[in-house]
């Protein structure tokens, strides 16, 4: 079996309590298949998450992290959802100058009302982030001999 | 400070490693508070300003120095070297400065792979003239016995990630106010916990800027060159960015009151692991939620994403100085 066959993604989520959390709530009494690549964190805002929880989570062997927000204009705080949006895009742009690939770092909109949609999200998540592979950071320093870099 | 029993005054060691001299003037800066300073510490090692060998430090007993300020960042197998020499002599073994602290400058190297940075350096920079394409190596073959010289480590790593740091001094360099209370607490009786940041604030430098702050509701950042600062008032209100709100405070907030941005060179408050991602967050409450309310959802994304298009270096903005000490550290190998 190939290492790309065997490499089962760990993905993280962060959810608000009242919305999206509550649809995964709801997909799980409705028994609608999701992966279990998946760790949801139930948060009280997505404005909540700080962009250091996300790093932290890759870090700590996540391929990929998830937040999940109420539905722009249905945040409980009334800006909360819009905050993790604008972080969100800026993370993103600054997880690439560090090689990680946007993709293991989204954003989505899931209502307590949308259990079809939360296993959707996930599932699409899980699957983008088992396409680009394990995310493999390495904090050591090695040698680099200069007169092999031209 | 106790020296051992042995006769004269306890052993100061000032060394660089990767690292611009900065350091040692901000050492200099200290002005005639050096002669104090001299009447109470021996400068015994100090390549920048003495004429004494590395062989006259390996010849001493392990511990025989009483303080040890390292700045510069760990660019060379010699550095490395020359940083666990230094460790085993010294009593207290400090991180002097960004580089040594947190990687500054040097740091930002991380962000390229390590293979790249000598053909940029040597090869590919528009300013770079080199015909013949030399790059240097770590060895000649032009001489015998063959020459050997140092070699470029992979990435730079902070220096407590080399060799056992007691404490860390901020700064690039690190204010006089900084260096001076910091060798004051280093001699004195009563030592912070070790793997302390000494010399400076904890709070974020906002709490030392004189410039009134109001509710943040940005529709765009601006580029320092593109706006001209208005006096008292908040650079980030006006749309510059300015890393005080993610950046330690013990500076005295001099940029910001010189109508510069803070660029963050004292790295992140106590209690935040991750300078960059502490500015993301910040930045991502300052810019007004109205610019999104009455669009679309699929097109809210894309807005916020023009809004930031006036931060074109991220990373190399908000880890300037803390790249090596941030939680990701460098590019993804």
């Amino acid at each position: 079996m190939s290492e790309t066959a065997a490499f089962e993604p760990r993905v993280v989520g962060f959810l608000c309590t009242w919305c999206s959390y509550a649809g995964a709530d709801k997909a799980g009494a409705a028994q609608l298949p999701s992966p279990d690549n998946f760790l949801p964190i139930r948060v009280m805002c997505s404005g909540r998450v700080e962009p250091e929880f996300i790093i932290r989570a890759y870090t700590e062997g996540a391929d990929g992290v998830l937040v999940l927000a109420c539905h722009p204009g249905d945040c409980h705080y009334k800006e909360g959802n819009s905050r993790a949006l604008q972080r969100n895009r800026l993370l993103r742009k600054l997880l690439d100058s560090f090689g990680i690939e946007p993709e293991r770092c989204r954003l989505d909109y899931v209502s307590a009302g949308e259990p079809e949609k939360f296993t959707r999200v996930v599932s699409e998540t899980v699957e983008a982030v088992r396409r680009l592979g394990p995310l493999r950071l390495s904090r050591e320093g090695g040698l680099n001999d200069g007169s092999n870099d031209a | 400070m106790e020296c051992d029993g042995k006769p004269g005054k306890p052993k100061l060691a000032v060394y660089w490693g990767g690292s611009c001299g900065g350091c040692e003037i901000a050492l200099v800066n200290l002005g005639e508070r050096l002669l104090a300073l001299d009447e109470r510490l021996d400068f015994f090692f100090c390549p920048c300003l003495l004429d004494r060998k590395n062989k006259d430090v390996e010849e001493l007993d392990d511990g025989a120095i009483a303080l040890t300020l390292f700045n510069g960042a760990a660019r060379t197998t010699e550095n490395l070297e020359m940083a666990r020499l230094l460790r085993r002599k010294s009593r207290l073994f400090v991180a002097y400065g960004a580089c040594a602290s947190s990687g500054g400058i040097p740091a930002l190297a991380n962000l390229d792979t390590p293979g790249s940075l000598s053909r940029t350096v040597f090869l590919e920079s528009p300013t770079v003239e080199n015909p013949s394409r030399h790059v240097p190596g770590s060895s000649s073959p032009y001489c015998t016995p063959a020459l050997s010289l140092p070699k470029l480590t992979g990435s730079i790593l902070p220096l407590s990630a080399i060799a056992n740091v007691d404490y860390l001094i901020p700064g690039c360099p690190p204010e006089p106010e900084t260096v001076w209370s910091a060798i004051a607490i280093l001699t004195g009786a009563d030592l912070p916990p070790k793997g302390s940041v000494v010399g400076a604030g904890t709070v974020p430098v906002c709490d030392e800027c004189s410039r009134i702050r109001g509710e943040k509701r940005l529709r765009r950042f601006v580029r320092f060159h593109e706006a001209v600062p208005r006096d008292g008032e908040c650079l980030l209100d006006q749309g510059i960015v300015c890393m005080g709100g993610a950046t330690r405070s013990g500076c005295g907030a001099l940029c910001p009151g010189a109508n510069v941005p803070c660029s963050g060179c004292y790295g992140p408050p106590e209690g935040v692991a991750d300078q960059g991602a502490a500015m993301v967050g910040a930045l991502g409450s300052v810019l007004d939620p109205g610019e999104l309310a009455a669009l679309p959802e699929g097109e809210m994304a894309a807005r916020t994403d023009a809004l930031f298009e006036g931060i074109p270096d991220g990373a190399g903005t908000f880890y300037r100085y803390s790249l090596a000490g941030s939680l990701l550290r460098r590019r993804r190998p």
